[in-house]
């Protein structure tokens, strides 16, 4: 299901990688923060919201690195380059992330960023949207989200453009190592 | 129709900007509609959500209170409402409860229905579109012109003009830039305003949940960052369970923009913390206007089937050379059409709904399952009732429906040099139209009628007869059609009788809203084709069939006159379009066609009534391939030739331009011959042919076999 997910994601200009361990994910990650020329300033610097995947990691060693912030309010993610957030599920016929939403600074690093790297447990990949309702219900979510590609438009002369009010690009970024969410 | 209506219509015609785009897209959508269903049954996922739909619409009030209770006890306050102006005060209250002086707003049709924002500006609050389309148009000081594309009539010259003036900075024309520019124009107010205001996709009952859809993300950001969240949905969005919202997201973007999923579905179904740690007022408004008297309108309650994706406006002939703002101001199109004779008032529609063809293109791909064109020949008929017919359309359908006079008038004409250039009544015939003659020619009315040659025509012993009808092209302008249909028959060993006192089918009448004229017609016709004992009633004009087959019941049935059903099923059981009948005939072996000639190249036109109601299209063109015809599709091939009936007559602005566009299709095939299988289609065709240059020869399928048949 990984290559029929990676191949719709692509489909709609989505960046697809996986990594077998956290360490991998994140060697990545640190890498394209540096390769973006994160910076501590207003408009250069990172944001990473509160997700399972920083509570296995030494949370002072990535204070230390210039530009990434670990917290979240709506002025740092206004000002951002790039938010990341956790996203508990993958659906392979369309190429989308899902997950509960509810918490406010998830949101917010994916939205109103310009790039967006969302971490997914790749055992989290199901086959479509069908499934996906039957493990995530409103009875635990008050905002269930899903995202499929970057930000998009067509409403001058129809012509496709990403980016308009929420992130131009969308960095998926696959950890076999970080479990299930069940 | 009303004069400024058609100055409108002229206008959208003439508009270059317009059509091209239009044209452009409706174009591209039907490739991409199709990949984006690649794997997909869609008669299978229509017929769940009609049935989903269906049975939401059947329980409105039921649904909208186990909403209210499962929205209301997550926390979320549910206003509910059949009245616009309730919804208008709800809002403006809550804004001045809560200190708003800016709304964020994320595209809501339902918004766009009742005029809200014009109500909060006057009430001195901002209300700022926040999709894209909708900001442009709002900057302009515009309407929507498509559901889905609301500013698809404006070219990135004139976006840029307007974003200059909002900046106060001379922009280029660079859609990317402009689209960054909509981006940091708008940021501010995404973050300072205290209120969001968003429609739904969808309503689930038994969650008390809201679905939003969006492809730029405004939606998620009018949801996530005001602390005041006020969603206004129409009953009609209901649906009963949590699991719907799949099957309704299966087809929802497929259908809309062909995408397999919008960017961002949010799922929201209670309140959220805002940053300040405090919980967001999450008002949700069910508005009902007149939803719940449609649902219970035995005709009209399908149309709440409907889950917007404006798929019938991509599809529609008519549609890519008008544009929406034809229609009107809020929703435009097929469904438009409908909803707006609803939510707004019928006689609204009084000039909008003669703007459909009766192609049936929206019907084919409407993933709710909705018959538009039916319902929109029952809003005809409800002017008539309500209005009564014109005068002048009154004193015709009073001759059609006298046989005798009918028949007398047209053999008139046919004496009279130029017939059709004076004279009251006759030049009014739908069918035969003296004013219309730019680009394209018309028939000459035949010297002699079908119903006179006939009598000349010596047929060899049959052991089966069939009842020809012949309708009223075939038997005073093109009589040689139903000569060949009969040396065909004969071959096969069937005479053909022809039943003298039979006249229009109707449709004329039928599809002006005229149903007591058309019930009058069907008598006649099947009082003259039930006379005698016959195997088959054959006609080789595909809307008499439709008329013989289906419509006569419906004309009984809508009112009321069931005892004349049993006779009306009887006809229709017996009645059969020439294509099917030859192919079936040749399938066994009672009829066979030359073999290995080589005819050369042909195309194919579908006409509306064969292909979308009777089912009929690989028949022709298998008869035709068989004959050594060798068979090159035309792009398009069963888009309507802007024929119509009497449509091409009053709507002759658009019937022109659609025509054009299927001569040119026709001409890029390189094929010498075009078949098609209706009379209609041959009159506008071939007329069109006649005045243009690098003609194509234009024939009836009838008239090319009647040559390829052995025997």
């Amino acid at each position: 299901m990984f290559e029929q997910f990676k191949s719709k994601a692509e489909g709609v200009s989505a960046e697809v990688h996986r990594f077998a361990t956290r360490f991998g994910a994140l060697e990545f990650i640190i890498g394209f923060l540096q390769g973006e020329g994160v910076a501590d300033r207003p408009g250069s610097y990172a944001i990473w919201a509160a997700c399972p995947f920083l509570e296995g990691i030494e949370r002072q060693s990535l204070q230390q690195f210039a530009g990434l912030k670990l917290e979240v309010t709506r002025e740092l993610a206004a000002a951002a380059k790039i938010g990341i957030s956790q996203m508990d599920w993958a659906l392979a016929d369309t190429g989308t992330l899902a997950g509960d939403s509810s918490r406010l600074d998830g949101r917010l690093a994916s939205t109103l960023t310009g790039i967006h790297i969302a971490l997914v447990p790749t055992s989290g990949i199901l086959p479509d949207m069908p499934t996906l309702l039957t493990r995530l219900h409103p009875d635990a979510s008050n905002y269930i989200a899903m995202i499929t590609g970057p930000s998009r438009t067509a409403d001058i002369e129809r012509v496709l453009t990403i980016g308009v009010h929420g992130p131009s690009r969308l960095v998926i970024v696959f950890c076999d190592e970080l479990g299930g969410t069940e | 129709m009303g004069t400024t209506f058609k100055e409108s219509i002229h206008q959208a015609v003439n508009n270059a900007n317009l059509t091209g785009a239009l044209g452009a897209f409706s174009e591209a959508y039907k490739v991409n509609r199709a990949r984006a269903y690649e794997g997909i049954d869609f008669e299978e996922l229509r017929g769940r959500i009609a049935e989903l739909k269906g049975n939401a619409a059947a329980h409105l009030d039921q649904l909208a209170e186990q909403f209210t209770r499962n929205a209301e006890a997550r926390g979320a306050k549910v206003f509910r409402t059949s009245d616009p102006a309730a919804v208008r005060e709800y809002i403006l209250k809550v804004a001045q409860e809560g200190g708003v002086t800016r709304i964020a707003k994320s595209k809501s049709m339902a918004t766009e229905e009742i005029h809200l924002n014009p109500y909060l500006e006057k009430a001195g609050i901002e209300a700022g579109e926040t999709d894209l389309g909708e900001w442009i148009i709002q900057l302009a000081g515009q309407t929507p012109s498509h559901m889905v594309m609301p500013a698809i009539h404006m070219t990135r010259q004139e976006v840029a003009e307007l974003f200059s003036k909002e900046v106060n900075e001379r922009l280029s024309s660079d859609i990317p830039r402009l689209v960054k520019v909509a981006r940091e124009q708008l940021r501010p107010l995404f973050l300072e305003a205290e209120m969001g205001i968003s429609g739904a996709n969808i309503a689930v009952a038994e969650t008390g949940s809201i679905v939003l859809m969006t492809n730029e993300g405004n939606a998620r950001l009018v949801t996530t960052l005001p602390r005041i969240h006020v969603a206004v949905v129409g009953i009609e969005k209901l649906v009963a369970q949590y699991g719907d919202v799949a099957t309704i997201l299966k087809a929802l973007p497929r259908s809309a923009t062909a995408q397999l999923l919008t960017s961002y579905v949010s799922i929201i179904s209670g309140p959220t913390p805002n940053d300040d740690g405090s919980q967001k007022e999450l008002h949700i408004i069910l508005m009902d206007n007149r939803r719940s008297e449609m649902a219970a309108d035995p005709q009209f309650r399908q149309a709440l089937q409907c889950i917007r994706c404006a798929s019938c406006l991509n599809v529609c002939p008519i549609f890519r050379l008008v544009g929406g703002h034809v229609f009107g101001k809020v929703y435009t199109g097929g469904i438009g059409t409908i909803l707006t004779a609803w939510f707004d008032e019928l006689k609204k529609t009084e000039d909008i709904q003669g703007l459909c063809i009766q192609c049936g293109a929206c019907k084919d791909v409407c993933p709710g399952k909705i018959d538009i064109p039916e319902l929109i020949m029952e809003i005809r008929r409800r002017l008539v009732k309500e209005q009564g017919l014109p005068l002048m359309q009154q004193a015709i359908y009073s001759v059609v429906n006298n046989r005798r006079l009918f028949h007398g008038m047209l053999r008139a004409a046919s004496l009279a040099a130029k017939p059709f250039t004076s004279g009251g009544f006759l030049r009014h015939l739908p069918l035969f139209l003296a004013d219309l003659t730019d680009k394209r020619s018309l028939p000459a009315i035949a010297a002699e009628p079908f119903r006179d040659r006939f009598r000349k025509i010596k047929q060899p012993p049959c052991k089966e007869k069939a009842a020809f009808y012949a309708g009223c092209l075939i038997d005073f302008a093109y009589p040689e059609m139903g000569e060949a249909l009969i040396s065909i028959l004969n071959k096969a060993g069937i005479e053909v009788v022809f039943p003298d006192e039979q006249t229009c089918c109707g449709a004329p009448a039928r599809y002006s809203g005229a149903y007591e004229v058309a019930a009058g017609n069907a008598m006649d016709n099947i009082k003259a084709l039930l006379a005698q004992e016959v195997q088959y009633v054959v006609s080789a004009c595909p809307t008499c069939t439709v008329a013989l087959q289906h419509e006569f019941i419906r004309d009984f049935e809508s009112l009321g006159q069931t005892e004349r059903l049993p006779r009306a099923r009887e006809l229709s059981a017996r009645t059969v379009d020439f294509s099917t009948l030859v192919k079936q005939l040749v399938d066994e072996g009672r009829l066979t066609l030359q073999e290995g000639q080589q005819l050369g190249a042909i195309t194919y036109h579908d006409s509306c009534h064969l292909k979308r109601t009777l089912q009929v299209s690989q028949q022709p063109r298998e008869l035709l391939e068989k004959a050594g015809y060798a068979l090159t599709e035309m792009f398009e091939c069963d888009t309507c030739c802007g024929m119509g009936g009497s449509y091409s007559m009053k709507l002759p602005e658009i019937s022109g331009p659609i025509l054009q566009r299927k001569l040119h299709n026709i001409r890029q095939t390189g094929a010498p011959v075009v078949a098609m299988d209706c009379p209609g289609c041959v009159m506008q065709i071939r007329g069109g042919f006649d005045q243009a240059e690098g003609g194509v020869q234009v024939k009836h399928t009838v008239e090319l076999l009647a040559e390829q048949v052995k025997g």
